[in-house]
């Protein structure tokens, strides 16, 4: 919006009309007083002595993590193999329950907009709102600790996030292909699999595999809460206060991650 | 069949060699992870009794008997959630500005980048158990927490989208004479600002989302509250706290749609 105004007798240009600059004023006034309020509210039980020595205890922490006592690596394979089955092994299950919540969520493929459309956005939301740890505190509790209830975890909260990307995509298909199909005759079961299957599939795989790197992040930490992996043993070490071991821990789920995120989004180009 | 030749759809992989070689992989790798992984089937059982107790407290939850611990948790995580993206998406502008090749030298440039590999690469809650052993149990390490969370995923994406900027409007204001403050607010700012705010409305939802798992460790929240309600097995608190977590989110998202709408 350029404005002229007049400034000191001369005419100089403007972003926003005096009223505008008056709401917008306005506006940043209530923003940062409704911010400092929440403030406020968030520090009431803050003991503030232990916040002046923060400086010194990161002093102190890294002090105590160096140096790394790499012997513990020997420990780590095997909750390094289960961290990375949870994620590959949850993420298959998550398309398997997924993907059909996707078909009956997008308006292309539903087969009740009335009934089962709003169930399945509803499930896509549920799965979506909750973390994975989450997830993870509620299948220990009930199946008892171990690397299942992390498999299944990483599997519920898979399901939203592959559900709702697939039925974004299932919703972007193209008409005329799925008319060309429909005009050959073809059953309901066949205009998704040679009309639709084809064209998501791409997207489909890039999600999958996206996805599994996001759940690979997730699930060296599931076993805070006792869902079994690498983040079981860097319970175990934090509650000991054995800060070398954490240092490994924290070195092997940096590689882990970093080597799941390169090889995800090598295969994501290879595929688009 | 009778000598007629059908139809099949072409694989997705071409390559026959390839595309045996994957599925023999693919069997391979689920042999080993399913013999590695133990199930303890008495356990299970006793526990599909304990997943219907849960199932069924979702028809009658139990918002009253702790609601002086829900309410407290609640409010804790959402005023970390406010400040914690306001003070994450404040240092970020700076951190973006920083990651982007075309505005940055090349120190500057390698330093922002390291700190939004960082902040993207570990979990939160490692963070948090860091955190929380620095400024101690309660909401403001959780609070600092989502805020350095914040920082390297919106300096990410701001760093990306001011690498794609129209070259020609930053050249316009600069042969109008205006210094490089001037260029990033009058050339670069309005290119990228709309999509800023929205990622900025869509990261207060993620921070939400996060504040009620950092509790778990001790950062503040309502993460705690919930913990706790495991540990007692008071499915019905656990249910009532999961609704409202899921209320909130739900009605976030839909807010956070309709201001993402009108911006754009």
């Amino acid at each position: 919006m350029p404005i002229t105004s007049i400034s000191d007798g001369r005419m100089g240009w403007q972003r926003r009309t005096g009223r505008a600059r008056l709401v917008n004023w306005f506006g940043w006034l209530v923003g940062v007083l409704f911010v400092v309020q929440c403030w406020d509210i968030m520090n009431a039980e803050t003991i503030w002595d232990f916040v002046w020595d923060a400086p010194e205890q990161a002093g102190d922490l890294l002090g105590r993590m160096w140096p790394p006592r790499w012997s513990v690596l020997d420990r780590l394979w095997a909750p390094l193999w289960d961290t990375i089955n949870m994620a590959t092994l949850g993420t298959m299950l998550g398309i398997m329950l997924g993907a059909p919540v996707a078909f009956l969520a997008a308006r292309t493929t539903t087969p009740s907009m009335a009934v089962a459309r709003p169930i399945a956005l509803l499930i896509i939301v549920s799965s979506r709102s909750i973390n994975a740890l989450i997830w993870a505190m509620l299948l220990v509790t009930i199946l008892g600790p171990g690397v299942l209830a992390g498999i299944i975890a990483i599997a519920l909260r898979s399901i939203g996030f592959i559900g709702k990307l697939l039925y974004e995509a299932l919703e972007e298909t193209d008409a005329a292909q799925i008319e060309a199909i429909t005009a050959t005759g073809a059953t309901r079961g066949q205009r998704l699999i040679f009309g639709f299957l084809p064209q998501i599939m791409p997207v489909f795989a890039g999600i999958s595999v996206y996805r599994w790197d996001i759940n690979i992040r997730e699930s060296t930490v599931l076993g805070l809460v006792g869902a079994g992996g690498i983040g079981l043993q860097l319970n175990a070490s934090v509650s000991r206060l054995a800060w070398p071991e954490v240092t490994v821990m924290f070195a092997a789920i940096l590689v882990t991650v970093i080597v799941s995120e390169f090889v995800s989004a090598k295969v994501r180009a290879a595929i688009t | 069949m009778n000598g007629t030749l059908r139809w099949r759809p072409a694989p997705l992989i071409a390559n026959p060699w390839l595309r045996w070689g994957l599925y023999g992989g693919v069997a391979l790798y689920l042999v080993l992870a399913f013999a590695s992984l133990q199930v303890n089937w008495a356990r299970l059982a006793e526990g599909l009794v304990r997943g219907g107790a849960f199932a069924a407290a979702f028809a009658h939850p139990d918002f009253t008997s702790r609601a002086a611990e829900i309410s407290e948790g609640i409010i804790e995580s959402l005023t970390m959630t406010v400040v914690a993206t306001v003070l994450g998406v404040v240092l970020a502008v700076p951190v973006g500005i920083g990651a982007a090749r075309n505005l940055a030298p090349l120190p500057i440039y390698a330093f922002c980048r390291t700190l939004i590999a960082l902040s993207r690469t570990f979990p939160e809650i490692i963070v948090a158990i860091l955190l929380v052993k620095m400024f101690g149990f309660g909401p403001l390490a959780g609070m600092f927490t989502l805020a350095f969370a914040t920082i390297g995923f919106m300096a990410k994406l701001l760093a990306e989208d001011l690498e794609d900027i129209d070259e020609a409007q930053v050249e316009a204001v600069r042969a109008s004479g205006a210094g490089r403050a001037q260029i990033l607010v009058y050339a670069v700012q309005p290119q990228v600002m709309a999509r800023f705010v929205g990622l900025s409305i869509y990261r207060l939802d993620i921070n939400f989302r996060e504040s009620a798992v950092i509790g778990i460790v001790g950062a503040g929240g309502i993460g705690a509250t919930l913990n706790t309600s495991f540990d007692r097995y008071e499915f019905d608190t656990t249910a009532a706290i999961l609704l409202l977590i899921i209320g909130i989110v739900m009605a976030a998202e839909y807010g956070s749609g309709i201001i993402r709408k009108r911006l754009q």
